[in-house]
């Protein structure tokens, strides 16, 4: 992974203090004088690709990790790339400052921004930890007026950022939020009312303070701009006629994703209005009077020729659902993880799905659902199963390995897998890698902590080897059930593309982190939970975490001593511990760590400690 | 090792999970144990459900485990004494669907409430071998399952309103509140789920919009959901916002008018909703809805 923190800390000090004083530099030199040893190539003074030439190249490459590999190539190449960087991803706020980037990159016009770490999702990160996006806008306003995306996921945003944000930049086009928090609709009105390029709004599963108050009223009548418009994640109403008129005047809407309140009648008037959407989610699908006969919605499918994406389906059940058929041909993307389907609706629906590349369920459908699947979707490369119920206390009827493996059988190109379920056993997973060693993403989540092989008792410590011996693709890895330290031995060994790897109540002593981090020489995110991993493990890893974006480990055996020493001996690492009231003081409960050329925090809480 | 899958050839909903067959279930292993939330039936059979061995166990009914192993010995009880005069001395196996256990005040349900069902075949009931470790002795675990809040919410509404009604006025499962709605006038009444609200607001907002086809000009959406049964000298009889009146029977069988507590301690004793209009509403408290939305 070579994206903008690797450059700034590879391989010596003296290179990144030879970066702080490019930043310095005036902005107009483009060549550096100074001879650096490491890096100066034979072409440095003479090179063939001048300046003209070789930002108009650069400029047609967007992946940030191979733009970090061409701006390490030699000074010239460097300094063309950065001219040249119009995106600039950054994976973790705190491991770069604001004012770093802004001296970088001279000519940013979007940027995507990544706070808190993953778990904040299930509620492991308290409130107000940090990633508030607010310094990041004010350098950035002056930095980049003219800044036109802007991408969040898991950052805290305020009302107050976000009409910061709409009132300075005035090129503005595009903001995504993902699982962010802290706003609220007020938020988003100054968004409507001053963004007056605005060409996406995607607001995305986000800890939303919901008032209503008709923000989408506020998108003048003269915005014509939009082409993404997502408010599925908001519970409250909008107007509809705002929201016809709207969709009605923005001819290049490609992506529409309306909220629950949206009711079939309207989604039909909506869809008349807009035939030409690439990405629809619905609102619920279904109503109690039926006012209009199912024909015309069904007919209103059909002349959306080019949909691809279809989600929301609320409430859906089988008198309804077969309106989406017309459609359903040309899907690619089906996300069904809002309608409680039963297997044979699921049935009825994919057998005209036939070119479905990526599927998400609940797992009501069961393995009859999914054998389903298997039939009718041999192009099929993600499934991503929910829990319907994830909290019932009684195990309830979901999904098991029989489901999985039927999928196996039918869709050779399954390579991301994301499963809830209360059971497997090691001969499935064995099976399903067997059918699909194509495998980049396996996520399995027997929801059961620590419950092993429910046909042999055994641990599946089998399962993941099989997975990790049989997938070389491997890149991202969620480990579930009874586990020993020997899942963690085929990990290290076998692994070698392993990027991302989630542990909960795994393990039996630290040898298992230690394999690990002796192993996987790609990770880059490990994130560990409930397992009995302590010092000793931490410290095998410490010339590793450089390498990596960050470290989270909660409710092990770490504790205040073995974080210090590890703070003490990796200075460019922030060590930072989470207390809680019912820890122990001599306990490092919840540990965050990652590499940054930031520093430590200077806006952290009084409950995290950067050691 | 492939596993033979069972079908549900009564064309119930879906027995999914019905593809483990007995036979591999261990004694001692609990997790094996998967029920139907769907696939409901109502019917009587005996209490304390005959360990099955019956091949072609469908699993029907969602029955919680625990509350048959640890809970039977009060069926027994209760039904024992003879109290509920069933005929023919067959004893009811009738389950309610209770967090926690049984509440005697709702036991004058169990016989009555439709909305408790049992599977009429023989169920896997794992009563006797799984006396011992209830899963439920797992508590919830923070941030487990690994699912999004977003995702945890929309499933909770989404339970709440498919399939599984839950028992009339419960307040006891975590997911869903379910409460009839009445309004003075109008031919049927309807049920909305108070959980899903979150303040006085949201709930005014949504019976608005859910008695809106009754109800002259009072909510934007009307038009859609618009079937005029109703004259105009109707419309013109029914109430404007003004005196129409929101009021709830609560735990002790009083009707109350809403928006006088805070909104936990509402959704934790109402009952019912009733809409009153006209002549029944001069005398109350006027501008209730008012002061319903000036509540947060």
């Amino acid at each position: 992974m070579f994206h903008y923190w690797f450059l700034s800390s590879c391989k010596s000090i003296s290179y990144g203090s030879r970066v702080k004083f490019h930043t310095r530099m005036d902005l107009n030199q483009k060549r550096a004088r100074s001879v650096d040893p490491d890096l100066v190539s034979p072409e440095s003074t003479t090179s063939p690709f001048p300046d003209e030439v070789l930002e108009p190249v650069l400029s047609l490459i967007d992946s940030h990790k191979d733009r970090s590999s061409v701006s390490l190539v030699c000074k010239d190449w460097y300094h063309a790339e950065r001219w040249s960087r119009r995106h600039v991803f950054i994976g973790n706020c705190y491991s770069v400052s604001p004012e770093i980037v802004a001296g970088r990159f001279p000519k940013i016009r979007s940027v995507t921004l990544k706070g808190k770490p993953r778990f904040s999702d299930f509620n492991l990160v308290p409130e107000d930890w940090g990633a508030d996006v607010y310094p990041w806008l004010s350098v950035l306003a002056k930095a980049y007026p003219f800044l036109e995306e802007l991408r969040l996921k898991r950052m805290a945003v305020s009302d107050d950022s976000l009409r910061f944000l709409a009132t300075n930049f005035h090129e503005f086009k595009a903001l995504s939020l993902l699982s962010c928090d802290g706003f609220s609709t007020d938020g988003l009105k100054a968004i409507a009312t001053h963004c007056k390029n605005l060409t996406e709004l995607d607001i995305q599963e986000n800890g939303i303070d919901d008032i209503g108050g008709d923000w989408l009223s506020c998108f003048p009548e003269s915005l014509t701009s939009l082409q993404v418009l997502n408010f599925a994640s908001l519970n409250s109403e909008v107007s509809f006629n705002a929201l016809e008129k709207l969709v009605a005047r923005c001819k290049s809407l490609r992506v529409l994703k309306v909220n629950r309140n949206i009711n079939l009648d309207q989604l039909q008037k909506l869809l008349l209005r807009a035939p030409q959407l690439t990405e629809l989610g619905t609102g619920t699908f279904t109503q109690d009077l039926v006012t209009r006969p199912v024909a015309d919605l069904e007919t209103t499918f059909g002349y959306c020729k080019n949909l691809l994406t279809l989600s929301g389906l609320w409430d859906s059940n089988s008198l309804y659902l077969p309106v989406i058929n017309p459609a359903c041909a040309s899907l690619t993307f089906l996300n069904l993880s809002c309608a409680t389907l039963l297997s044979f609706e699921l049935t009825m629906l994919l057998m005209n799905c036939k070119s479905l590349r990526r599927l998400w369920v609940l797992d009501t459908v069961g393995d009859r659902g999914l054998e389903a699947v298997g039939s009718w979707c041999p192009l099929l490369e993600e499934l991503r199963v929910f829990p319907a119920d994830p909290f019932e206390q009684e195990e309830v009827a979901g999904v098991t390995e029989s489901g999985l493996v039927s999928v196996s059988r039918g869709c050779p190109n399954l390579h991301y897998v994301l499963y809830f379920c209360h059971q497997m056993t090691n001969a499935a997973v064995a099976t399903v890698v067997q059918n699909c060693p194509g495998f980049t993403h396996f996520r399995l989540c027997i929801m059961n902590p620590g419950q092993p092989d429910y046909q042999t008792n055994e641990p599946m410590d089998e399962a993941f080897g099989a997975v990790v011996r049989t997938c070389p693709k491997l890149q991202r890895l969620a480990v579930s059930g009874l586990l020993t330290d020997l899942t963690f031995e085929y990990i290290g060994k076998y692994a070698k593309n392993l990027e991302i790897l989630s542990v909960a109540f795994a393990g039996s002593s630290d040898l298992g982190l230690k394999y690990v981090l002796g192993g996987c020489p790609r990770l880059r995110k490990l994130e560990i939970r409930d397992c009995p991993f302590g010092n000793a493990a931490l410290l095998s890893g410490l010339t590793k975490y450089e390498s990596m974006r960050s470290l989270w480990m909660s409710a092990c055996n770490l504790t205040m001593n073995g974080c210090r020493v590890l703070a003490k001996e990796m200075p460019r690492l922030n060590v930072e511990v989470m207390k809680d009231e019912d820890s122990e003081d001599s306990q490092a409960h919840k540990v965050y760590i990652y590499r940054t050329v930031a520093g430590p925090r200077r806006d952290a809480p009084p409950f995290v400690l950067t050691l | 090792m492939s596993v033979p899958l069972e079908h549900d050839y009564i064309g119930l909903s879906d027995a999914s999970s019905s593809s483990e067959p007995l036979n591999n279930i261990s004694s001692d292993n609990v997790s094996t144990n998967v029920f139907n939330l769907k696939a409901t039936e109502l019917s009587l059979g005996l209490p304390g459900f005959a360990k099955s061995s019956d091949e072609n166990a469908t699993k029907l009914g969602h029955v919680i485990k625990n509350y048959m192993s640890g809970a039977k010995r009060g069926f027994c009880d209760v039904n024992g004494s003879g109290k509920w005069g069933l005929n023919g001395g067959s004893e009811a196996g009738l389950c309610k669907e209770i967090n926690g256990g049984f509440e005697k005040k709702q036991s004058q349900q169990l016989i009555s409430s439709s909305d408790v069902k049992l599977g009429e075949k023989d169920k896997k009931s794992h009563a006797g071998e799984s006396g011992n470790v209830p899963p439920s002795a797992k508590a919830q675990v923070v941030g487990w399952p690994p699912i999004r809040s977003f995702r945890k919410n929309t499933m909770a509404t989404n339970m709440s309103k498919s399939g599984g009604d839950m028992a009339e006025g419960n307040s006891g499962s975590g997911g869903c509140l379910y409460v009839k709605v009445s309004m003075d006038g109008a031919p049927y009444l309807r049920k909305i789920d108070l959980k899903i609200y979150h303040n006085y607001a949201e709930l005014s907002k949504a019976l608005e919009k859910m008695f809106s086809c009754f109800t002259l000009g009072q909510c934007s959406s009307k038009g859609i959901k618009g079937q005029e049964r109703f004259t105009e000298s109707n419309l013109k009889d029914l109430l404007h916002g003004s005196e129409c009146v929101l009021t709830y029977e609560d735990k002790d069988g009083d009707w109350m008018l809403v928006g006088d507590v805070p909104w936990e301690m509402f959704i934790d004793s109402c009952k019912r909703l009733r809409i009153m209009k006209g002549s029944e509403a001069i005398g109350l408290a006027p501008r209730s809805t008012d002061k319903c939305k000036n509540r947060n």
